[in-house]
């Protein structure tokens, strides 16, 4: 088995190793579940993430099924499903609760950092630096393995009861005392297990990629000569790091006060409610540029390529993401604005809040400038990166709205949220993820994917977010709330459109899976590099796809 | 650092104490309607069931459907009525939105503009320039420009959110699982707000209130409406007692959390011609029914608010006697919509005193 040692030694042992036969691959159980190997865990994460992510998607179906009029026509059939009929309305709308906290966690922790940091980061940063795999091959395997776990935990909260029905019904925010006094029955324990779980495997994976990226380079290739998706990987790697053991105390803490009789969040016992609000989005703020990191590189990879040119400013845009992250640790607060602050703490969340703004623009007007002078082409990469720089810009610009404290006291908790945080997140993240998985795809699977079909689910696809989400500010500016079940018939209009926008996006993602079968089974053979000059990183150098063990012999970067 | 600056600045600015703005306390009048019949009397007839609410009358108001309520053809932000509500509105249609979507529409057009004029067939051959100081140094410093002009009017309207004048009204909110309970401690009055079931819920017992247009718009009314003086200034004391809650009124710009074992401070002073009904809803997850426990606020002139205090069996401070307090001048509609000049004719300390109770503590305002 090729381990750490082998890796580090390869210098040294090159013609040693060179006569393995790269290609051994082992049998399918030692291959698929004792893995070492960054391509197949990276390629683990990728199945994982598109199971989680149709799960995720099929509740947020459920939740626009039943936002699509008003009234409450389908919670009544209650979860478990087949259970339903017999619901009382109280339990009825406590599975909303619990669709909207699965929602959340299931997106977050198990579509969008699989998908990236697991997904392709372990793919291609040891490709990228010209490593022939992690630094720490077994350690990655298990932060694989730690999801899976944490994923049934949360899966199987749903089937225990959690309060007034079964499931936790807290919000993926699993605020105090809603999560500790308000939430009676184990589903809420569980789903605190799951995100320690999940947290573990990912401070795993970020010591792994912090290792690798700094002690495996290829010869010559120092810091600045690292593709920006590196540098990515890299930033997310210490805000995870840094960011998820507060997450695991707040966590623990809610635990402690649900079962051993602390009072941390309870004011009867000299604790404080809002100081769980603190810890966790001391995490929940970093956290969401963790999962938009990695989309910034990927981005800046794909629009590299089709532009044909260099990326424009690279320092500019790899010290933009440094900056996004330190400033991401001072701006938490924002997100707290309507807890009750004095005056000079809501002064400085606004203007540290707004300061983000600034390298976020250095990087959308870098990107358009790599396009500038550009030879462009428009396969369907260069589609969804298009996508992403523009509708990143929009929820960029109403986060600048919601950013000023004053103002917030109005959209706070409304669907203006909603629609902020899903344009950059699900037309922000997911058209990254779109973007890399089709830029990539010809070289993880050797196979090309079929052109027409990738545009025909980019353009469902942009329609039907945008038709989603866009009304979303309508709805929020007229006082709509987050997390409501059934709204009074002033925003019918709205979510009726909004609903309508989400059928049109599941058919975008249904051309997304008749084009993946379609294209691992019949697609054409795809070459080393499908994308021409442009693509200069070192993965294009490499069969399609890549042998098992690559890189015997470590290239060399001038 | 330069916002931060600014902030520290501006915040400083904001210690400064205002010219307190002293609303002339209007006497205090009641109607012969509800002067008359002893207010323990009254009390329990407004509280029955279905028939016994007289509609329009103080508390049971009937609802402007364009104003104080979400609008069914709306792409805005609800009405405002009070002062900040206005100048926050203003701020985001003057100044946010316009520039959001120039930025949007910006970025859009050098898209569109590349993607034409650089595409393959048009542009064969790339250029290598990768790099462009001036070009870098401007995308960094305008949006830095833009920014602080967008701080400054941010951080004025924070220092006017959190210089509230001396209060008129205390109400303390209460957030529970899942109603609100309004407190007027300077009067001793206190009630439960409950959402008020359709008509045709299967839990609704015989005899039980239903919900009617009347009251408001489905899932926005409430059996109980808080009811405020226009044109004073309003203290809210929010707190809860099981969960987090958050108290919010669109029209008044106002939203804060109501935190179990602390106690959030807030103010309005709604424009004295914008008496109405102001609906709004529980704006925190709360568990299973936090979608139903709306906030209803309605909005009277001073004399009416007297009234319905009464009404309610709430003490007038000042006012000795029982039955409420008694004022030479005329009718309250007149007396209502001129009190400025009406104060002279009622000079006791007792009536002017009516609705500013003394021991409103302002300094615990600013720091909540």
């Amino acid at each position: 088995m090729s381990t750490t040692a082998d890796a580090l030694n390869l210098k040294e042992h090159g013609a040693h190793d060179a006569h393995h036969d790269a290609d051994h691959k082992p049998s399918f159980f030692v291959r698929w579940f004792m893995s070492t190997n960054h391509k197949d865990i990276g390629t683990l994460y990728l199945i994982f993430a598109i199971v989680a992510g149709v799960i995720g998607g099929a509740i947020s179906g459920i939740m626009r099924w039943e936002l699509m009029e008003p009234g409450i026509q389908v919670l009544n059939h209650a979860w478990p499903i087949g259970a339903g009929g017999g619901a009382t309305f109280d339990e009825a709308l406590h599975h909303w609760n619990v669709l909207i906290t699965a929602h959340g966690l299931i997106m977050i922790f198990f579509m969008v950092m699989p998908a990236m940091i697991g997904g392709f980061g372990n793919w291609f940063v040891p490709l990228m630096i010209g490593a022939p795999d992690m630094a720490f091959p077994r350690m990655n395997n298990i932060s694989f393995w730690l999801l899976i776990p944490s994923f049934l935990l949360l899966l199987g909260s749903t089937m225990v009861p959690g309060g007034s029905g079964l499931g936790a019904g807290t919000g993926w925010t699993i605020y105090a005392p809603l999560s500790t006094s308000g939430s009676t029955g184990p589903a809420v324990d569980m789903a605190i297990f799951a995100m320690h779980l999940a947290g573990a495997s990912s401070i795993l994976g970020a010591v792994n990629f912090i290792t690798t990226i700094f002690n495996m380079r290829a010869p010559g290739m120092t810091l600045h000569k690292m593709p920006l998706f590196v540098w990515s990987v890299l930033i997310t790697a210490f805000l995870l790091l840094l960011s998820l053991p507060v997450l695991a105390g707040a966590i623990t803490m809610l635990l402690t006060d649900r079962n051993f009789g602390t009072t941390f969040f309870d004011a009867s016992g000299g604790g404080n409610v809002v100081l769980y609000q603190h810890l966790f989005w001391f995490f929940g703020h970093p956290e969401v540029y963790i999962l938009i990191l990695p989309g910034f590189g990927m981005v800046s990879q794909i629009v590299a390529t089709f532009s044909r040119k260099p990326v424009f400013g690279y320092l500019g845009m790899a010290y933009a993401m440094v900056a996004i992250g330190v400033v991401g640790f001072v701006v938490w607060a924002h997100h707290m604005f309507t807890t009750g602050m004095n005056v000079n703490e809501k002064m400085y969340f606004t203007a540290a809040t707004m300061i983000i703004a600034v390298p976020t623009g250095v990087k959308i007007f870098s990107w358009i400038a790599t396009m500038w002078g550009g030879s462009l082409t428009f396969e369907t990469p260069m589609l969804w990166a298009i996508g992403f720089i523009f509708l990143f810009t929009v929820g960029g610009v109403t986060g600048v709205v919601l950013a000023n404290g004053g103002v917030d006291n109005y959209m706070h908790d409304t669907y203006y949220v909603v629609a902020h945080f899903h344009y950059v997140l699900s037309l922000g993240a997911v058209f990254a993820i779109f973007g890399g998985f089709y830029y990539w795809f010809p070289k993880m699977s050797g196979k090309m994917y079929n052109e027409a079909l990738g545009k025909l689910h980019f353009f469902l696809m942009f329609i039907g977010v945008n038709v989603v989400f866009f009304p979303q500010h309508f709805l929020g500016l007229d006082g709509m709330p987050r997390r409501i079940p059934d709204y009074t018939p002033a925003f019918a209009y709205w979510n009726k459109i909004s609903t309508i926008g989400y059928m049109i996006t599941v058919a975008g993602v249904a051309v997304f899976f008749v084009n993946l079968i379609w294209s691992l089974a019949a697609g054409k053979k795809a070459p080393n590099n499908p994308w021409g000059e442009g693509a200069t990183t070192l993965e294009w150098t490499l069969t399609s796809p890549p042998p098992f063990h690559q890189y015997s012999t470590l290239p060399r970067i001038d | 650092m330069r916002l931060i600056g600014w902030a520290i600045a501006l915040a400083a600015a904001g210690l400064t104490p205002a010219a307190a703005q002293t609303p002339a306390a209007s006497p205090a009048t009641t109607s012969a309607s509800a002067a008359a019949p002893a207010p323990a009397a009254a009390a329990p007839g407004t509280t029955a069931a279905q028939p016994a609410i007289e509609y329009g009358s103080v508390g049971h108001a009937l609802p402007n459907p364009k104003v104080g309520m979400p609008q069914p053809d709306s792409e805005g932000i609800q009405p405002q009525v009070t002062v900040l509500g206005e100048e926050a509105l203003h701020f985001h249609n003057i100044w946010l939105m316009p520039l959001i979507t120039l930025i949007s529409i910006f970025v859009l057009a050098l898209l569109a503009w590349t993607m034409f004029r650089y595409r393959r067939g048009a542009n064969p051959t790339p250029s290598r320039n990768s790099h462009n100081t001036l070009i870098e140094v401007i995308w960094t410093l305008v949006p830095v420009l833009i920014l602080v002009s967008i701080a400054i009017p941010s951080i004025r309207l924070l220092r006017h959110q959190y210089t509230p004048p001396p209060a008129d009204v205390t109400v303390k909110v209460t957030g529970h699982q899942w109603y609100w309970t309004y407190e007027y401690p300077d009067y001793g009055v206190s009630f439960d707000s409950n959402i008020l079931k359709e008509q045709g819920d299967p839990t609704l017992k015989p005899g039980d209130r239903f919900r009617t247009d009347k009251d408001g718009p489905p899932l926005l009314a409430a059996d109980e409406r808080m009811v405020l003086p226009a044109g004073k200034v309003v203290k809210f004391i929010i707190t809860a007692d099981d969960v987090i809650h958050s108290f919010a009124v669109p029209a008044f710009w106002t939203k804060l959390d109501a935190n179990p074992g602390q106690l959030n401070e807030t103010w309005v002073k709604v424009d004295a011609n914008k008496t109405g009904v102001y609906y709004g809803q529980c704006s925190e997850l709360c568990g299973a029914r936090h979608g139903y426990m709306p906030i209803n606020v309605e909005v009277v002139t001073p004399a009416q608010f007297q009234q319905w205090i009464a009404s309610k069996g709430g003490k007038l401070p000042g006012a000795k006697p029982a039955t409420g307090p008694d004022s030479t001048a005329a009718s309250p509609t007149s007396a209502a919509a001129t009190p400025a000049a009406a104060q002279p004719q009622a000079p006791q300390p007792g009536d002017a005193n009516a609705l500013k109770p003394a021991a409103t503590n302002q300094a615990a305002t600013a720091q909540n």
